[in-house]
């Protein structure tokens, strides 16, 4: 459990790490524009460009810095996929699809089916993949 | 912009900082290019952690649950995470493979002891699936652990070709990691994994029929088809498990004294990026994977008795065999029983006598 903790704080001081730095490259960026600005009232054109496109560019790398710390916060999810079993009736060919629980296997014999009386069984369990593989055309 | 700028003083800065920028690089881009490695190893370290951590708590959780244990099983599942097991000497090769096939039997004992010590409320069924489970989360622990040893020895040595080494293979590691991880989930909860595809074509062969036991955790049926009798064999499900199919086929060869006209071994096997999923293939050899004590075992009785083997395989990439079984898997069956039943018929008399053995973990699958 202390691990755990460990590990929990070590994620948090990376977070904080990334904001601050993301927090001072937005605050310069603010601070070239708005020399942008006076400058431009001053009529120094020329200026006013430069810092403009430095502010643009800052401001520019923050958003994608953010977005990084977001996308790797994002990937540090372990997801479960839906796993579906299906339930037969050898007799009459009933069919159902439930998703799986806890204790099915593959030919394990369950209740009566519900239109004749004979006992259902399971005749597959299997994950739904839902994105399609990316092709190549090779 | 001028290439010699002149008397803008903005302009005169910009030429400045872009030439420093340039001896910068020029001087320390190598080490600029390492730190931006380690952060990325640094990064699937993280994730590999987390990864590792989640698995272990999965476990602890299931063997709760299941188990019911009096005590913690907390730090009884740490010190089993960190068991290893030493392979025989290979200076002299001679009968090594009785002496892995000894040292991975008393593994397999050691580990199942272990696991009834830690979950005493569990079935012969559960036991397998948590040995299963802790060995994923055995091998997660273990991923975890030689990249933070490079990563380490990396940042020790700021050598960029330890580092670049670990960062080259990453993604391979990390792909791995993550199938280990969704094997976990798979085994605790005893659903199908996709290597469990040879056991399930030998169900559905087999079902409806009488089993008996063979040794070492595997089942044969005696099946009646195309007019030849067929000797199916898979590992005795539902609890994860793999059995001995070498002891098997070798068992029921010695029973009918060598009087089998083919053996047939079904198995899930690698497929190459660009194949399709549940596309089965056909071939010769003994399919069978694991540390090669069982396909040894199976062709030497093979070469007693002269006995030509086929193999069909069921066609999936690392990450599908071991995390839960596909669609496209499940639905290949059919294909497989095809694809056998022709072998059967191009390769065998009638009222000749035929083994089939369904190769992989039978977690999930009965019989
Ligand atoms: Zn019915």
């Amino acid at each position: 459990m202390t691990e755990n903790n460990q590990s929990s704080t070590a994620a948090s001081r990376i977070s904080t790490y990334m904001l601050t730095i993301v927090l001072i490259i937005l605050a310069l960026s603010i601070v070239a524009l708005l020399f942008a600005v006076s400058a431009f009232i001053v009529g120094d054109q020329v200026v006013a460009g430069y810092l403009l496109i430095i502010g643009f560019i800052t401001m520019g790398l923050s958003a994608y810095l953010l977005l990084q710390s977001r996308k790797r916060v994002a990937n540090l999810k372990i997801e479960a996929p839906k796993i579906m079993t299906t339930i037969e009736c050898v007799k009459c060919g009933f069919k159902s699809i439930r998703e799986f629980q806890r204790g099915d296997y593959v030919y394990k014999e369950l209740d009566k089916c519900q239109k004749c009386d004979d006992k259902m069984t399971i005749t597959a369990i299997y994950k739904e993949v839902k994105e399609k593989e990316k092709t190549y055309n090779v | 912009m001028a290439f010699v700028p002149s008397g803008d003083i903005i302009s005169q800065i910009i030429y400045a900082a872009s030439i420093l920028l340039f001896v910068v690089f020029m001087l320390y881009g190598q080490r600029i290019q390492m730190y931006v490695m380690i952060r990325e190893v640094e990064a699937s370290l993280y994730k590999l952690k987390f990864i590792k951590e989640e698995g272990r708590k999965i476990t602890i959780e299931t063997i709760k649950e299941i188990g019911k244990p009096q005590t913690d099983p907390t730090p009884r599942v740490d010190r089993y995470l960190e068991y290893f097991t030493i392979s025989p000497q290979s200076m002299d090769p001679a009968g090594i493979v009785y002496k892995l096939d000894h040292i991975l039997d008393v593994r397999d004992t050691r580990l199942k002891d272990e696991v009834k010590i830690m979950a005493p409320a569990s079935d012969e069924v559960q036991v397998n699936n948590l040995e299963n489970t802790l060995e994923a989360a055995m091998a997660l622990n273990f991923i975890y652990k030689v990249v933070r040893h490079y990563y380490i020895q990396g940042k020790k040595t700021l050598s960029l070709y330890v580092i670049m080494q670990l960062q080259m293979i990453l993604p391979l590691v990390m792909k791995e990691a993550e199938a280990y991880a969704s094997a976990l989930k798979a085994f605790a909860y005893g659903q199908p994994i996709g290597d469990g595809a040879g056991p399930l074509v030998a169900a559905k062969l087999m079902h409806g029929y009488e089993t008996r036991k063979l040794p070492k955790d595997c089942v044969v049926a005696t099946v009646p088809i195309e007019g030849r009798t067929a000797f199916i064999i898979k590992a005795e499900g539902p609890g994860g498990n793999v059995g001995k199919p070498g002891d098997a086929v070798q068992a029921v060869i010695e029973e009918n004294e060598g009087k089998i006209a083919n053996v047939i071994m079904i198995d899930a096997g690698l497929k190459l990026e660009g194949e399709e999923v549940g596309e089965v293939a056909e071939g010769i050899g003994a399919a069978i994977g694991g540390p090669g004590v069982d396909q040894f075992k199976i062709e030497e009785a093979l070469v007693k008795y002269h006995i030509p083997i086929n193999a069909v395989i069921i066609k999936e990439d690392i990450g599908d065999a071991v995390s839960p079984m596909r669609k496209e898997i499940s639905d290949s069956v059919d294909k497989v029983i095809e694809r056998v039943k022709n072998v059967i018929l191009e390769r065998t008399k009638e009222g000749d006598k035929i083994i089939i053995v369904g190769v992989g973990n039978t977690i999930g699958i009965g019989q």
